[in-house]
């Protein structure tokens, strides 16, 4: 993978940020955008705008096509088996909320689970809480191992017969676990559960497919896959999808309005209520098109080699602590002794090297770990060992700032 | 950005306060406790006040969070103590005005140390850390 001409295709890349070279480590929070998904936008808005499914002129043909088009492209990098089961959303969380809102809403009721893991992203742990408040089925955590990994012992010992719903992550946004994500739904699938992945930090960084993981639901963004902010995707199965009632009402997703009834359109139409996110899709499938060019394999490989070159050179770093396991995705959340990670964070930042920090959308999992708040940087496609070289010496930077100050 | 303007950000003073807070701790009578986290970040303030007569009699704080605002903690304890509730919230509007870049008019109060945070203006991202107690402070003076 020649990583010079993948930098070469996002121009953000090429720009100082506080007088340094800009080393770009929060992928995990959104990636950024090479120019053929800017190209791909702008060429939609500059020569075919038009509404969906309802022109008959041709530029309304041109969008719908186009549209279309990049539901086709997720179909196949899901490895879905058709089209009707790819909804596009805003994003994950509009995806998930859209199974606990209809799909929960419908088959939830006193006695019954919902079975999470201590790891989720708060976007896979408030559409449960709400939906079991409504419903009165009760929430249940499968506990972590001392180092972030979920044990299937855990698993089978948590979901019992009463479980109607599991939902997990597929990667954590902060321990940067891969989840044994098939295992899991097949006991799902032996005490008559669905499973529900939130794929956010999975599909834009491994090959994934839903028929292979055999799970119900999988929902992910298109921003933290090289595509725009404001889509997204769930998958569902087809029989599920078809017998769950939608969660927005009102144009594009009906068939025949009444004045006191009205009936909706097939798969996948009628979870996508009102002019659609048409932009967006056709970004996101300019952005799957970009990275099956370069190949999922490839980039997961690059990741392994750049988050292993991070741990060990982290490592050598006096006072530091970092959290998850051996193995992981391509993001390592650590916390330095004595500094505030908001600290580190901003002089990260003087260094031209930007991380995240805080609590990472993960209050409970922050409060399993002990801390209030943690740094992360997260590696992407576009990474180098030379930008993990920049972290370490801005954190060494950060050590003698503060030493030097206090002590 | 130099080390020059991380200086400015993180200076003595403040660097003085986060690692040696004045006023840190609870009151053993009943006070008015507020808790305030900032849940962007999740760190978390508590304010005690003791306040007689319109009066801040003493202030003190505990929590958990970066050195802006600790230091911001310790400083607004001290500056505030012995001032009116009145001039307490003129204080706080102040700081407000400071981190929107202003200048503060300290001819008839002034901030104290506080006054060291003008520099966290320019991080916008950091400006919530510096004003966190000082909202905590607003907050039971409302009450």
């Amino acid at each position: 993978m020649d990583v010079n001409a993948i930098r070469s295709q996002f121009p953000i890349l090429d720009q100082e940020v506080n007088e340094k070279p800009l080393v770009y480590l929060d992928s995990s929070a959104t990636s950024q955008k090479p120019l053929a998904v800017i190209e791909a936008i702008n060429a939609y808005y500059r020569s075919d705008n038009s509404n969906v499914h309802r022109g008959v002129h041709t530029l309304g043909n041109r969008a719908t096509e186009e549209y279309e088009g990049a539901r086709e492209k997720v179909r196949a990098f899901l490895h879905a088996s058709s089209v009707e089961e790819i909804i596009f959303t805003r994003g994950t969380t509009t995806s998930i909320n859209t199974v606990a809102a209809s799909y929960g809403r419908a088959n939830l009721k006193v006695g019954d689970e919902v079975v999470l893991t201590l790891m989720e992203h708060h976007s896979n742990i408030i559409p449960w809480q709400q939906v079991a408040k409504e419903t009165g089925a009760t929430l249940k955590y499968i506990p972590l191992q001392a180092d972030g990994t979920v044990a299937l012992e855990d698993v089978q010992a948590t979901i019992t017969a009463n479980t109607k719903i599991v939902a997990m992550t597929h990667v954590s946004n902060v321990l940067g676990t891969i989840n044994p994500i098939k295992e899991v739904t097949k006991i799902a699938h032996e005490h008559g559960a669905v499973m529900v992945v939130d794929g956010a930090q999975a599909v834009p960084h491994m090959r994934v497919d839903v028929q292979e993981l055999d799970c119900d639901f999988y929902a992910f963004s298109g921003h933290k896959m090289c595509g725009p902010t404001g889509i997204g995707v769930l998958y569902g199965k087809k029989e599920l999808l078809e017998q769950m009632e939608p969660v927005e009402f009102g144009g594009e997703m009906i068939d025949f309005v009444g004045l006191y009834e009205s009936t909706w359109k097939d798969l996948p139409w009628k979870f996508e209520g009102g002019t659609p996110i048409i932009a967006g899709a056709i970004g996101l499938g300019a952005a799957i098109d970009f990275l099956e060019s370069i190949g999922l394999d490839k980039i997961a490989k690059h990741e392994e080699m750049l988050v292993k070159y991070a741990m060990d050179q982290l490592q050598t770093i006096d006072g530091i602590t970092i959290y998850g396991p051996e193995k992981r995705a391509g993001l390592i959340t650590f916390n330095l002794d004595d500094v505030h990670p908001h600290d580190t964070a901003t002089i990260l930042d003087a260094e031209g090297v930007a991380v995240r920090a805080g609590h990472h959308c993960a209050q409970p999992l922050m409060k399993w770990l002990d801390e209030t708040a943690t740094a992360r940087a997260s590696f992407y496609l576009y990474n180098t060992k030379e930008d993990v070289d920049r972290l370490v010496a801005g954190l060494q930077r950060a050590k003698e700032f503060f030493g030097d100050v206090f002590y | 950005m130099s080390f020059t303007n991380l200086e400015t950000l993180y200076r003595q003073v403040i660097m003085d306060h986060y690692k040696n807070p004045r006023n840190r701790g609870a009151f053993d009578e009943e006070s008015l406790s507020i808790d305030m986290n900032n849940p962007t970040c999740g760190d978390r303030i508590q304010i005690h006040l003791l306040v007689e007569d319109d009066m801040v009699k003493d202030a003190k704080f505990e929590g958990e969070g970066c050195s802006i605002s600790l230091a911001s903690a310790s400083m607004m304890t001290q500056a505030i103590k012995g001032k009116t509730t009145k001039e307490a919230l003129s204080m706080s509007e102040m700081f407000s005005d400071m981190m929107l870049g202003n200048d503060p008019d300290t001819s008839e109060l002034d901030l104290g140390d506080s006054e060291a945070l003008q520099g966290v203006a320019k991080f916008p991202a950091r400006i919530k850390c510096a004003t966190l107690p000082w909202k905590a402070m607003e907050k039971g003076m409302e009450a």
